[in-house]
């Protein structure tokens, strides 16, 4: 038991904190919608990597509860966000999301 | 400390991985490295000990959810000079660099699968303890996510209807 090494779990928070900013960097600085919903991707996949790891440090099993229903979500808000994309494509013609910018019925 | 090193290779692969994704100018190349990155998080989610959230993530994240983008991409059909662009793509200094950090991936897990159940030393929460929670207390949240799965889908349907324009074009 003395030998048995963990990974350390601010070091798996950090990581989980980063590829969060890395997102939310994506979704601040991209035009393009795809790339917009990629970066939503990659933040909600870090809040379940930050679930999972907190989850294994206190050997718990709601960790990875919530990391299934995170992935709920993001099968739901992707089908939703992609169906929304191809109208917006069919619409305005292209994915630069600054086109879309008139909100009129 | 061997778990330690994969550990920090998976992260380090993770880390760039999610950097090129958000910086790439095709979606398609994106695509590719955000694919990459999940698998990371996975071999991460599997060191930690949480297999059943590795293969989760494996299955539906790297999986459906991307397959998803990738029809996406495939019905825009953003490419109007489609052989051109592939010709392009296939340069080298396109898919070499994803490959070796596949390659990487691919060694931790061989790595892994050999050193067999000698590496795992933490605690491993497997499927079992988690249907158990995941149908006791938390039954409420799984209702409210099928509800919201429900909801998803009609929402895609609606909005992937070809006619929609159509329709409103019509009423106004």
């Amino acid at each position: 038991m003395t030998e048995a090494v963990t990974i350390p779990m601010e070091h798996g928070l950090l990581l989980a904190g980063i590829l969060f900013l890395i997102g939310l960097l994506g979704v601040l600085v991209r035009r393009n919608i795809i790339l917009i919903l990629m970066s939503l991707e990659i933040m909600l996949n870090a809040c379940g990597l930050a679930f999972i790891v907190v989850g294994a440090h206190w050997g718990i099993a709601d960790g990875q509860v919530m990391f299934m229903l995170i992935l709920a979500i993001a099968a739901a808000e992707v089908s939703v966000g992609l169906g929304l994309l191809l109208q917006v494509y069919r619409r305005i013609g292209t994915l630069d999301i600054d086109a879309a910018s008139r909100m009129r019925g | 400390m061997l778990e330690l090193g994969l550990f920090y290779l998976a992260a380090t692969i993770s880390l760039v991985s999610t950097i090129l994704a958000v910086t790439r100018y095709n979606a398609a190349h994106a695509l590719i490295y955000l694919i990459i990155s999940l698998l990371a998080s996975a071999i991460i989610f599997f060191l930690v000990g949480a297999p059943f959230a590795a293969v989760l993530e494996v299955v539906i994240y790297a999986g459906a959810i991307m397959v998803l983008f990738v029809f996406v991409i495939m019905m825009l059909n953003l490419s109007v000079r489609g052989a051109d662009l592939e010709r392009r793509w296939l340069q080298p200094g396109m898919w070499v660099f994803p490959s070796i950090l596949c390659l990487a991936l691919f060694a931790e897990i061989t790595y892994m699968l050999l050193q067999g159940e000698n590496l795992l030393k933490g605690e491993v929460i497997g499927p079992k303890q988690v249907g158990i929670e995941l149908f006791g207390p938390y039954v409420l949240a799984v209702e409210i996510a099928s509800m919201l799965l429900l909801a998803g889908l009609v929402g895609a349907y609606h909005l992937g209807r070809r006619y929609l324009t159509d329709v409103r074009e019509t009423e106004s």
